[in-house]
């Protein structure tokens, strides 16, 4: 105590947690960005359009594009916002989305934090996303920024708890809120994934994701044909890229936890073929396509409809699993559960 | 300094800087948003003392939730903050009161080897693939099942209590009922009309044209 020495195992352990992050966030920039691209193309197929096809070969470049002419552009601050909390609100937004990552796992070592309350800490990062909404909304000092950051605070918190229910599910079946554990629980082929047991849950979990995530058919927040373009609308350049990394990051993050959750990670679905980061790819990008394609089908959900369905239709359905679950549990049958 | 120590003073520091800003700030909005920072380094300190169940369930309940909720209605309200400062000095002795009654509960924790206290010893470091949650899981639904069922019934009766409190049927209320909507019919909403063709004068005109555009 008291006397200034420089520990270099802790400077050790601080440059590799640093470049961990920086090898996780890297790639996830990258699958944000190719993201967009995807879903345009494959929007525009299931259109009978072609998509994005000049810059580049078959428009691979498209996002680069996109990136470089955002960044180019000026950031305007409207005169009445309140400084600040404008230019807090997108950082805001993509913080707990670039967070939550540290504990999501790859395969059962390839993971930058495995913590043991793992699940908890994703459901606590990923229930801060909302304010930067709020935030924007507010400080935009516009009424259809202030109209949709109300609109999807309320959507938000509504779906949370239908979501956290869903994990409770996952959790009693696991026995453990470690992300790892959860995969390993998980082993043994395509019939032993939780997607099985927990069929309702998974159903809720992946509709409140698509509702978390302010994407179609939930997407009321932005709702261009009422308020313009919600909470982002008084945004411009990088700031509004920062909001749309945000919303793609979470789309991932949901879809990888998905995967982790109800189909098993980067457990192979037969046993003769070896576990491996290609399956988790695979499983992700398998739920990511589900998401562009609701957004292609499902034309946008009224306000009051969405209400209903998070409160009183998600919320009961979660209860009852869980309880039937927890005592199915005590039963004979108690292994189907595992 | 130790590495532990520095992480606590930073956080600390944080913690009493949005304590002071929660009451000083001038607006509510700004108030409330440091409420919500006081909360995550309060979060931090937790997770310092290795309650990391309690840390996580902090953000997860108050800042994930709770102050959200909070937010929402102060943006919505005009709060006149010179309005609310009037009473200030009515309430200075009350709150005066209350601020000593704290400082001395803190005397008493912080001074606590003058008065006995350090015969609870400190508590072991745990191994770290200790898990909180489970040992505060075990002990909640076994050693304090009763005390744990009894506050879940009265959060229950509050639950219930607010929800018949402002739960009122209004008459013009233009209230769908979904089944019903889900299952109207083509019949139900819409007729169609078969009329007879109007005669032109001339052109061949196929012979079944009507009912169309009707």
């Amino acid at each position: 105590m008291g006397n200034l020495y420089v520990d270099w195992a802790a400077v050790q352990a601080v440059v590799w947690a640093l470049l961990k992050i920086v090898a996780l966030v890297i790639p996830l920039m990258l699958g944000v960005a190719y993201l967009t691209y995807a879903e345009r193309k494959v929007i525009g197929w299931m259109q009978v359009r072609i998509g994005p096809n000049r810059v580049g070969f078959q428009g691979l470049l498209q996002p680069i594009a996109d990136a470089v002419k955002l960044l180019m552009k000026e950031i305007i601050i409207p005169s009445g916002a309140s400084r600040g909390l404008f230019i807090l609100g997108p950082i805001l937004a993509i913080a707990p989305a670039l967070a939550a990552w540290a504990v999501i796992p790859f395969t059962d070592t390839l993971v930058v934090a495995n913590i043991d309350a793992g699940l908890l800490y994703v459901m606590a990062v990923t229930s801060m996303g909302v304010y930067g909404v709020i935030i924007a909304g507010w400080a935009s000092n516009s009424k259809y920024a202030f109209l949709g950051a109300m609109r999807s605070a309320a959507q938000i918190i509504s779906y949370e708890i239908a979501m956290g229910f869903a994990l409770v599910g996952v959790l009693l079946a696991a026995q453990s809120l470690n992300l790892v554990d959860i995969v390993r629980a998980q082993a043994g082929g395509w019939q032993q994934w939780y997607i099985w047991p927990l069929l309702p849950l998974f159903v809720v979990y992946l509709v409140a994701g698509v509702a978390e995530t302010n994407r179609a058919p939930f997407d009321v927040a932005e709702g261009e044909s009422e308020i313009v373009a919600g909470f982002h609308v008084e945004y411009s350049g990088m700031a509004f890229a920062v909001f749309f990394l945000a919303e793609y990051a979470n789309m991932i993050l949901v879809a990888a936890l998905t995967t982790l959750m109800f189909l098993g990670g980067w457990l192979s679905p037969v046993n003769v073929l070896p576990d491996g980061i290609v399956w988790w790819l695979l499983k992700t990008g398998f739920v990511l396509f589900l998401f562009l394609w609701f957004r292609a089908t499902f034309p946008r959900y009224r306000y009051d409809q969405i209400m209903r369905l998070g409160w009183k239709v998600f919320i009961p359905v979660t209860i009852v699993w869980i309880v039937l679950v927890s005592g199915m549990m005590q039963t004979q049958y108690g292994h189907l559960f595992h | 300094m130790s590495y532990t120590t520095s992480i606590f003073y930073f956080f600390a520091a944080i913690l009493v800087f949005a304590g002071l800003r929660v009451i000083t700030a001038r607006n509510p909005v700004h108030a409330a948003l440091f409420l919500v920072l006081a909360f995550f380094t309060a979060a931090g300190l937790w997770m310092l003392l290795e309650a990391e169940f309690l840390a996580i369930t902090l953000v997860l309940v108050y800042v994930g939730a709770v102050m959200v909720l909070f937010l929402f209605v102060v943006m919505m309200l005009d709060i006149n903050l010179d309005k609310l400062r009037e009473g200030f000095w009515d309430y200075l002795p009350l709150a005066g009161f209350v601020a000593v009654l704290l400082m001395i509960e803190m005397a008493l924790i912080l001074g606590g080897r003058h008065f006995g206290l350090d015969v609870t010893g400190v508590p072991a470091r745990h191994a770290a693939d200790y898990s909180n949650t489970k040992e505060l899981g075990r002990l909640l639904y076994t050693d304090y099942v009763y005390a744990f069922e009894l506050a879940a019934v009265i959060l229950l009766v509050a639950i219930v209590a607010a929800i018949a409190l402002t739960l009122r049927r209004r008459k013009d209320s233009k209230y769908i009922d979904p089944a019903e909507q889900v299952r109207v019919r083509r019949g139900d909403r819409l007729r169609i009309v078969k009329m007879q063709a109007e005669k032109k004068g001339s052109g061949p005109g196929s012979p079944d044209s009507g009912g169309e555009g009707a």
